[in-house]
């Protein structure tokens, strides 16, 4: 795997990241075994109850789960391999938190609005791009999705105040 | 001679058409996703009531080829398949076009999926009645073998540690028990929340898991993206053909497969997982599956494109629709007061076989068209992907938002993302944990009926030599690990170890 970035310091080994997925897999089969218990995990009189089929689900699961646990845990190799550097997290991080940001806006602006924003801002702050290339695609993407989406499909995406002022 | 009344039928020009238009909106359909090719010909039904019932199933049936095509661009280009039987797809799809094989990915998964529909239609033209008598021995417990072989084919076949893969599909089948039980009507794992009362649909965590999980891979090394060299034009085309002839035993096994399924009806999304599992297995290449071969293309194509067209065959002769797509022109077929059956067949011969007339053509206009449009798709490849990402995204929003029309979903999606860029990091497989949140319900359901019928005896699953040979023949795949592993010993053969890493 190539690295761009100069920061190779690791932020968390491979073995780690095993051990806590697993430990949480386990835990979420604890929390299907438990509540297909609640709603009745064995055999009523008119045939299987709600839980039967999810029970045995969560009881595979958390034997599998915790074989990987148990294996990460005996295995104590010296040098573990690294999950994610400090250079590649913060690639990731100024991917993932726009994204943030975006899901949330579009619960205010609307999708259409919250795209051209994401869009606009993504290409500014990663891209380096100047306005004149940035606008035409911040603006013609979420203008044919309204197209294509609100008038040619009648599928209605969620909407903001912008498209409530032009009628919509 | 039925078959040449039928093209006589297709003779109208306004036929031909229909099938170009409907191809074209297929394709446009089955590259959005959230529009797939049941709610593409849901949407579109209204268009076709002006038209007499041929025209009108003429243009549908082509809008689900067309569908079927196009939901293999965005597999191959961005990793992103929008349907289940796309999933295949991509695992060897979207390698080929980071390698800067784009062009050659797509020409050989258009080839494929129309090898496997044109096999499938003749299989229709043919053995209709005969297949037709075949599924109606299928009961609960025989659908539960088939979806039972499907997934532990994953467990012994898949490269990853085989209890990585139980973790995944237990994970699915989990995610696919949340929400109202069916059957009882109770609440399962919904702790008191409205939003989860639907349960989770397998297209936001798909959306999630391959769109967003690619990107945020994809952004660890940096702005590059590994795709941008494609290059496609009718030389690749005609260089990709002819290597294609290579892999005529995995295409014919795939169509097979693929045939099987879609009129037991196991569906397009298992026959594309198992002739992908079986030709992983039996392939010289089987072990450079995944990184971008061409036979990993082949092989789920020609089988999810057999399954679908081949799942219309139950649908026209016992009204029972194999696919959500067939159910959909059921539906379509009902409104024109056609009365799908075995009595279509000698009440409206001139329906029946224009449709199975068109499906041999359509599937030809269908190879043109998206052949054609091959260059204009590829050519997105070459767009920086500080410009193409944040539209993946925006995409992959819209196409999470269009399933239930919930705002919860985006959110939801986007857990997905981050879930599918750690899963990939620890080599935990996404394709059973898809797989099993698609079929969870329907696995689930067929096996309860299976046990209320047996009234909980698990020898109701070796009750006959059918139901028999595919529940013993699950169980050998399932533990195939271990009997290898047993095998080689007894050989004397150092074999590998099972690895639970």
């Amino acid at each position: 795997m190539s690295q761009p970035n100069s920061n190779e310091e690791s932020v968390v080994s491979v073995r780690t990241m095993e051990i806590v997925t697993a430990a949480l897999f386990a835990i979420v089969a604890l929390v299907v075994m438990y509540d297909s218990s609640r709603v009745g995990a064995g055999w009523a009189s008119d045939g299987p109850e709600a839980g039967y089929f999810p029970f045995y689900v969560g009881l595979i699961m958390l034997v599998s789960s915790g074989v990987i646990l148990v294996s990460n845990l005996l295995n104590k190799a010296p040098k573990a391999a690294t999950f994610v550097e400090r250079g590649q997290l913060k690639l990731v991080v100024s991917v993932l938190v726009p994204t943030i940001v975006f899901v949330a806006v579009i619960g205010f602006l609307g999708i259409y609005v919250a795209a051209a924003i994401f869009i606009a801002f993504f290409m500014s702050w990663l891209g380096k791009y100047p306005v004149v290339k940035i606008l035409p695609i911040a603006i013609l993407i979420p203008l044919a999705l309204f197209v294509m989406f609100e008038i040619w499909f009648l599928v209605p995406l969620p909407k903001g105040p912008v498209e409530t002022f032009f009628g919509y | 001679m039925n078959l040449m009344h039928g093209f006589g039928v297709l003779a109208d020009p306004m036929n031909i058409v229909y099938m170009f238009v409907g191809i074209t909106l297929g394709v446009l359909i089955g590259v959005l996703p959230g529009l797939g090719g049941a709610n593409g010909v849901a949407i579109l039904l209204p268009l076709t009531f002006s038209m007499s019932p041929t025209s009108a199933i003429i243009m549908l049936s082509c809008i689900y080829w067309g569908a079927l095509f196009g939901g293999a661009i965005t597999s191959v280009l961005f990793n992103i398949p929008g349907e289940p039987w796309s999933v295949a797809t991509t695992f060897d799809g979207h390698p080929m076009a980071q390698q800067g094989r784009a062009g050659e990915a797509l020409t050989a998964a258009f080839t494929s999926s129309f090898f496997g529909a044109f096999l499938a239609v003749i299989l229709i033209t043919f053995l209709a009645p005969v297949i037709a008598g075949f599924a109606l021995r299928f009961g609960p417990a025989e659908f539960f073998a088939v979806q039972l072989l499907t997934f532990c084919s994953f467990v012994g076949m898949g490269k990853e540690s085989p209890f990585k893969v139980l973790t995944a599909m237990m994970l699915g089948f989990a995610l696919a028990a949340v929400g109202l039980d069916t059957v009882t009507g109770q609440l399962r794992m919904t702790f008191g929340t409205i939003e989860l009362l639907r349960g989770f649909d397998f297209l936001i965590a798909v959306i999630g898991l391959f769109g967003i999980g690619e990107i945020l891979l994809t952004m660890e090394e940096g702005l590059a993206f590994k795709g941008k060299s494609a290059r496609i034009n009718p030389a690749v085309v005609l260089h990709t053909w002819k290597q294609l002839p290579k892999y005529w035993i995995t295409a014919l096994r795939g169509s097979i497969v693929g045939c099987w399924m879609g009129i037991t009806p196991g569906g397009a999304t298992p026959a594309s997982f198992m002739s992908y599992g079986l030709a992983k297995r039996f392939s010289r290449n089987g072990a450079r599956f995944g990184t971008g071969e061409i036979e990993g293309v082949v092989a789920p194509e020609t089988a999810a494109h057999a399954a679908g067209t081949s799942a219309l065959l139950p649908m026209l002769t016992l009204g029972i629709p194999g696919s959500p797509t067939a159910a959909v022109l059921l539906g379509g077929l009902l409104i024109w007061g056609l009365q799908p059956g075995p009595l279509l067949f000698v009440e409206q011969k001139e329906f029946v076989w224009g449709l199975i007339a068109s499906m041999y053509l359509g599937n030809v206009v269908g190879l043109i068209v998206v052949l054609t449009t091959v260059p204009l798709f590829a050519s997105i490849l070459r767009i920086p992907f500080s410009i193409i990402a944040p539209i993946i995204i925006v995409i992959c929003a819209v196409g999470a938002y269009t399933v239930h029309n919930a705002f919860m979903d985006i959110a939801v999606m986007l857990v997905f993302g981050v879930l599918g860029y750690v899963f990939k990091k620890l080599s935990y497989p996404l394709a059973p944990l898809v797989l099993a949140l698609v079929l969870g319900d329907m696995a689930e359901s067929s096996f309860r009926q299976a046990m209320l019928l047996s009234q909980g005896d698990l020898a109701i699953f070796w009750s006959n030599p059918l139901v028999g040979s595919i529940v013993t023949l699950a169980l050998a795949m399932l533990f195939w690990p271990v009997i290898s592993l047993a095998i080689g010993r007894f050989r004397g053969s150092p074999a590998a170890p099972v690895s639970v890493k």
